[in-house]
């Protein structure tokens, strides 16, 4: 306790920010750093599949099929002789775009929305926390199957909806309200901060206020919240994908598993074993730095 | 109290009112006519429109302003919007699309072979956690908590689907310990669901450990604790009678968070372990389009989240009579 009460006073004679301090806080862990790694990593190959550099031939047929694991067909090979390795490699790019335009989405709805209701209150503020709760009432797992089910065939702006899209807007569509919740609470309590009122004094509009000087100070919950939200985002994918009803004509760890379901009966367990090893990997590194996040930015906030 | 309980019961019928307005939205304004999709390809049009008017697509999307001019107000409000409400409430789905049974009646047929798996996995894993975060707590900051944590964050981590495919690969197909697939109603079915059970108590260890943990520990931290250890009880009685007991307020309180898991767990489970259940009957009605089975599921799921938050509430006012006067 005296340690970091000690680094506290340090940080403020350096001037250091919060973001400086929890860099520092998160270097110091060597097991966060290798997990970070493994993000970072994560990332790269969905960058290289995206180039082009990685996986891109993974349709083509490497050996027969049902190969086991081995030196020449590396991770085994599926039904159709396709390499499980490229297939797992190929997951990558499905599973982070997923999750990465499903948080989009829902912290471009719910972040705003946190916002405004937690600024303004009265009314407007009823009104989100009732359109909040109501989402929140429906199973999440039901609600993103209705969404793609009825998604599925539409067009938005023109563009087909099908494959990556349903499965993005569903999730995307259905988990705003865990961050609108968090920011709405938050921003209740920064609204009669000092800085607010000099803000208010100073004669900013409420606009300026809640986007220039609230949003920015209540934003690092959205990177908390996010980063062990990933997780969940890449396991509703493999569920959705599984059930038929989202990635289609490319692989994924969702379709992967559900091909595995009738290879494993007999015998042929690489695959699953690839996708699952692909998915708990990615899953548990976010799981720890997440929490290290949380722990540096605000050990406060408990759950979100 | 009794202000707080009628208070806490109004507030449920926005949110009822509210879950019917998104399943509206959803599958009315968004996602539309479906009479073409379900007639088939080769259907004529006079086949279309018969099940267009069976379901209702004929009719105007929120009200018949032309009637309503003419003072029929009963042709009025004949509309999609109206009917929504009013068939959901009523529980008056339609007939499935699959079995042509009502929709209702098929729900009640097969709740009980859901709850046989979905109670057991529900009171095992609360149960279950409870006792390992307790244990934690009493040798918080060791070794084994370190590791109870991490094994924890790993659990976690794996899908569900994993859990399910390599348990019945090992436990049923390869030991033989459980029969692989099946149902039968009764006191049978407890031979069939116990694995399902199991692999789902299984995956929800992890999450429900490391959240109970946090709460025991923070327990664990305050004057009382500290009080009764310092007058001398012992390390059970202070575990058992104080941090249990003060600790259950937060636990109760997300219990009902676990109601969307829950539906996940049997969803899957269900699906695997072919039981005739809501879970099975749900992601069968999504494969094969069955618009009015989505829909009843989606309300009645979300009927069964309102009625156990409203549970939990009152509950929690109950153990803590501060909430009641809030």
């Amino acid at each position: 306790m005296t340690g970091m009460a000690a680094a506290t006073e340090t940080d403020v004679r350096k001037g250091r920010g919060m973001w400086a301090d929890a860099w520092r806080q998160l270097r110091r862990r060597k097991l966060v750093m290798v997990c970070l790694g493994i993000v970072l990593l994560y990332v790269v190959v969905a960058i290289l599949v995206y180039a082009g550099v990685i996986a891109g031939d993974w349709s083509k047929a490497v050996g027969d099929r049902y190969q086991p694991p081995s030196k020449q067909h590396g991770f085994g090979t599926d039904i159709f002789g396709q390499s499980v390795w490229r297939k797992t490699l190929y997951g990558v790019k499905v599973s982070l775009t997923v999750a990465f335009v499903a948080s989009l989405i829902s912290i471009t709805i719910g972040v705003p929305l946190g916002a405004i209701a937690g600024y303004f209150r009265g009314r407007i503020d009823d009104l989100i926390v009732w359109l909040f709760s109501t989402v929140q009432s429906i199973p999440w797992i039901l609600l993103i199957l209705a969404f793609a089910f009825v998604l599925r065939g539409k067009t938005l702006f023109g563009l087909p909806l099908r494959g990556m899209a349903v499965v993005y807007l569903a999730i995307g569509l259905t988990s705003w309200v865990g961050i609108c919740r968090i920011i709405r609470g938050e921003v209740i309590k920064h609204r009669e901060r000092d800085y607010v009122m000099a803000a208010r004094a100073y004669g900013c509009s409420r606009g300026r206020i809640i986007i220039h000087h609230v949003i920015p100070n209540v934003f690092h919950l959205v990177l908390i919240s996010f980063s062990l939200r990933f997780v969940s985002f890449i396991h509703a994918e493999v569920i959705v994908s599984f059930l038929g009803l989202g990635v289609e004509n490319e692989p994924s760890w969702g379709a992967m598993i559900d091909e595995a379901r009738i290879e494993l009966s007999r015998g042929f367990w690489w695959q699953m074993t690839a996708a699952t090893i692909a998915i708990a990997l990615i899953s548990l590194a976010l799981n720890v730095v997440g929490d290290a996040l949380r722990d540096a930015l605000d050990p406060k906030l408990r759950e979100a | 109290m009794a202000a707080y309980v009628i208070r806490r019961l109004l507030y449920t019928i926005p949110i009822v009112l509210g879950v019917l307005l998104v399943t509206f939205v959803l599958f009315n304004l968004v996602g539309g006519d479906v009479s073409a999709d379900l007639a088939g390809k080769s259907a004529s049009a006079e086949t279309i429109a018969e099940i267009k008017r069976e379901l209702g697509w004929d009719k105007p999307v929120f009200a018949d302003l032309g009637a309503l001019s003419k003072g029929d107000v009963r042709k009025a409000i004949d509309s999609q919007f109206v009917n929504h409400f009013v068939k959901a409430l009523t529980f008056r789905f339609g007939r499935s699309r699959v079995s042509g049974q009502e929709v209702w009646t098929e729900l009640k047929q097969r709740a009980p072979a859901s709850l046989s798996l979905a109670v057991p996995m529900f009171l095992g894993t609360l149960f279950i956690s409870i006792a390992i975060s307790l244990g934690v707590a009493f040798v918080r900051g060791t070794w084994l908590d370190v590791t109870v944590v991490f094994v924890c964050v790993v659990g976690m981590s794996l899908p569900m689907l994993s859990y399910i495919l390599f348990g019945m690969y090992f436990l049923a197909y390869k030991l033989g310990w459980f029969p692989v697939v099946g149902y039968e109603p009764g006191l049978g079915a407890f031979k069939y669901v116990a694995l399902p059970c199991l692999l789902g108590i299984a995956s929800g260890l992890g999450s429900n450990v490391r959240f109970y943990r946090t709460v025991m520990l923070d327990e664990m931290r305050a004057d009382y604790v500290r009080t009764a250890f310092a007058k001398g009880l012992g390390v059970t009685r202070v575990l058992f009678r104080h941090v249990l007991k003060n600790a259950m307020v937060p636990i109760i309180s997300t219990v009902v968070l676990a109601i969307p898991f829950l539906f996940l767990g049997s969803l899957l489970l269900e699906r695997f372990f072919m039981i005739p259940g809501l879970g099975s009957f749900t992601v069968d009605a999504v494969t094969s389009r069955d618009y009015a089975v989505v829909n009843a599921m989606t309300f009645i799921g979300a009927l069964l989240y309102v009625a156990g938050q409203l549970a939990t509430d009152l509950c929690y006012a109950l153990v803590d009579p501060r909430i009641s006067f809030e």
